[in-house]
């Protein structure tokens, strides 16, 4: 963080507090977005491996968790690794994933019958090491049971992601509970970008970081993940002519 | 061999010679089993006749047990000269409950060319005489509903001696219900102790233990204990020495265990038994004993355990490898063994591959976790939703016809407005999957509400010909 620079002091006893934590006996890693603003909001200046991350839908995605899913997608296309998948509802349909740039080979599913399964599955996932990430699809992550997915991932360095969706809309009300993850991100769709045609352009979502530790929250509004998982800033652009004319300076 | 030919297997019994099997045809042409041959000739001309080798057929009906042994359960046991017994308490859940087990059993039966009827009862002797007695490929008899189902069968369904059946007959003694309401004294004076032990067995009131088939060349380890052992820790240490002593034994061989069966024998001579599968053959003692060891706490040590055996009922060669070493890459590291874990707690292990078809729902296939990579990937360029509905759901609609997407649609009661919409993609329907998919044809719309929420829709048919389709609308999938 830019902070960390301004005062060495500051810097020098958050080591000495991370030494006492015990997570610096590993070098942290992070993932950078390769999104300076985004970057800038998390420390170290990516998602943290070796933590624990929830990623949510918004509006209607707090059902069917379509953008949250490509959200994570995305991060695991970029880690290096194998991925393993917990859900107990195998609903996803990969060519999207595919297209969001993370290849099948890489990942493992793992269907269970019951939510608890899931999270055990989960938890064996990261605390195996050799994983990149192991994401699984939760409705429920009670605060013990986070706290047991974070513990398994700062003891191997794998990165956990748990993808919260809910059975109903108005259940989505838990995602305010406190619970052991490092970041927290709520994601919902907005228009896709304008096209100077008709048609739909690419997806744009409202990325919230609702919660971060040792962080600001933060909201960007980006577009959804290209074919390398990689996600972009795309400013709030007013309809009518202006987007067209960048497009059109752009183009000519 | 001709097929179209009646055919009948002619066993001997001293010098007479009769019918021990026959194929359909001959069935229909009136011959039985226990017709003396020469009656048979007498009464089809062209008859085959191929002279029966007990000996062999008890040799692949051993081997059949012990393809049993490695696919469904971990004790499994010859019945008789035609039969195999497997204990399928614990294992039927991994083939989707006892009905789904027993008929695909048939059916890979069937698909080796054996006619095999099977039945899930109780206890042994029921399942026995239902297997053997009901003209039905497969029964299940629910838990506790033994009485009712063998009330009504032939005294020859309970493996009794020959004699002992004739004489019951002579007594007018035809069914188990009419055997088991005979006062048991005279019976058992007149027969010895066999039929009333025999019914005691088929009605589960004293305990008829499976001793499961083993030959020689499985690899088995055990450890009697002079004083019994129940604590969960010195199970631990205990399975730990005998994976070890499981693994130098495999390592003599050049042997890999993928299939492991741990028996717990009780003090109070009752078994228990724990299977651990891998997805490649392992004889690390690490990874084994996890997996072990990740069950003991389903283990119920009663009064105590006396004894211990590990085998490995199905073991594969196994060869050390060298790995190539790169100083710049890092390995990607070899999760086989986290796939074990996972697949032996019940979880369905898979990963996706795709199938060159455009229909979404056929585009993709599940292939096992530990399958060689694929390398390829989705060759489609066209957006794909995140998540694809498993049933297509019906949606009000106005559109125009023929090709412009919807303007309003109504889904799970709420109506949308479309901002914008992309399409028609047209997906054919594949002909040579299903003939009525000749002319189907699926248009598929990206639209896009006010909210910015995308969704997957399309209309069953081309908008003008209704002989591609209903020209109802669906919605398949939601995009992120």
């Amino acid at each position: 963080m830019a902070n960390h620079a301004l005062n060495p002091m500051l810097a020098e006893l958050r080591e000495r507090v991370e030494q006492l934590e015990g997570g610096a006996t590993r070098a942290r890693q992070v993932l950078p977005f390769g999104v300076a603003e985004v970057d800038r909001a998390l420390p170290g200046g990516g998602l943290a491996f070796g933590a624990l991350h929830e990623v949510a839908g918004g509006g209607g995605g707090t059902v069917d968790g379509a953008a949250a899913a490509l959200f994570v997608a995305g991060i695991a296309a970029r880690s290096r690794g194998k991925v393993l998948w917990c859900m107990t509802r195998p609903d996803l349909f990969f060519p999207a994933v595919a297209q969001a740039g993370l290849h099948p080979d890489r990942v493992v599913f793992c269907e269970s019958d019951r939510e608890e399964e899931a999270l055990s599955a989960m938890e064996e996932g990261l605390s195996f090491g050799g994983l990149a990430a192991a994401v699984g699809e939760l409705v429920r992550l009670p605060m013990t049971a986070s706290r047991r997915l974070q513990l398994a991932a700062e003891k191997t360095g794998a990165m956990g992601i748990v993808l919260r969706r809910w059975r109903r809309q108005n259940e989505a009300s838990d995602y305010g509970q406190p619970t052991a993850s490092t970041t927290r991100w709520r994601i919902s769709t907005l228009p896709s970008e304008r096209l100077p045609v008709a048609g739909v352009g690419r997806a744009r979502w409202l990325a919230e970081l609702m919660r971060v530790k040792a962080g600001e929250c933060a909201e960007f509004e980006i577009g959804a993940p290209d074919a390398q998982g990689r996600i972009d800033l795309l400013p709030t652009t007013r309809d009518g002519a202006d987007q067209t004319a960048r497009w059109r300076s752009l183009a000519g | 061999m001709p097929a179209d030919k009646p055919l009948v297997v002619i066993a001997r019994r001293g010098s007479k010679r009769w019918i021990s099997a026959a194929d359909p045809a001959a069935l229909k042409l009136g011959l039985r089993i226990g017709m003396a041959a020469s009656k048979a000739q007498a009464m089809v001309a062209d008859l085959l006749l191929v002279d029966a080798a007990p000996a062999e057929d008890a040799a692949a009906l051993e081997r059949l047990a012990l393809w049993a042994l490695r696919q469904y359960s971990p004790v499994v046991a010859v019945d008789g000269a035609d039969g195999l017994v497997i204990d399928t308490e614990g294992a039927d859940h991994l083939h989707g409950g006892e009905a789904l087990l027993v008929s695909g059993l048939v059916n890979m039966l069937r698909g080796r060319g054996l006619t095999a009827r099977a039945a899930v009862a109780d206890t042994w002797g029921a399942a026995h005489a239902l297997a053997r007695m009901l003209a039905v490929e497969t029964t299940v008899v629910p838990v506790d509903n033994v009485t009712k189902a063998v009330i009504d069968l032939p005294i020859v369904a309970l493996r009794l001696p020959a004699e002992t059946v004739q004489g019951l007959r002579v007594l007018g003694i035809d069914t188990v219900g009419q055997l088991s309401a005979m006062p048991r004294a005279p019976l058992t004076l007149r027969f010895g102790p066999d039929p009333a032990r025999r019914l005691d067995q088929l009605f589960g009131r004293v305990a008829e233990p499976i001793e499961p088939i083993r030959t020689p060349e499985l690899v088995e380890v055990s450890k009697n204990f002079a004083e019994p052992i129940g604590a969960p820790e010195t199970i631990a240490k205990y399975v730990k020495r005998l994976v070890d002593q499981l693994s130098a034994k495999l390592a003599e061989n050049g042997l890999g265990a993928r299939r492991c069966d741990l028996a717990i024998h009780r003090v109070d001579n009752t078994r228990q038994h724990l299977r651990a599968g891998l997805a490649k053959p392992v004889r690390d003692p690490g990874p084994l004993s996890k997996l072990l060891w990740d069950r003991i706490e389903t283990i119920d040590p009663g009064f105590g355990i006396e004894k211990l055996v590990l085998v490995a009922v199905f073991a594969e060669p196994l060869e050390e490898r060298q790995v190539v070493s790169s100083l710049i890459e890092e390995e990607i590291a070899d999760i086989t063994p986290l796939v074990d874990i996972l697949g032996n707690r019940g979880h369905r292990l898979f990963r996706v591959a795709p199938v060159a078809s455009d229909v979404p729902e056929r585009s993709v296939r599940r292939i096992p976790a530990t399958a060689p990579d694929i390398g390829q990937t989705w060759a489609n360029k066209w957006p794909r939703p995140s998540r694809l509905l498993a049933n297509p759901e019906r949606i009000d609609v106005m559109a125009l016809l023929p090709d412009q997407p919807p303007v309003v649609f109504t889904w799970r009661g709420k109506r949308r407005k479309v901002v914008r919409a992309d399409g028609p993609e047209r997906i054919f329907g594949e002909w040579w999957m299903r003939p009525r998919e000749f002319q189907a044809v699926r248009d598929y719309f990206v639209v896009e509400d006010e909210l910015g929420e995308r969704y997957w829709v399309y209309r069953a048919g081309d908008g003008i010909d209704p002989e591609t389709g209903s020209h109802l609308w669906f919605l398949h999938g939601v995009f992120g």
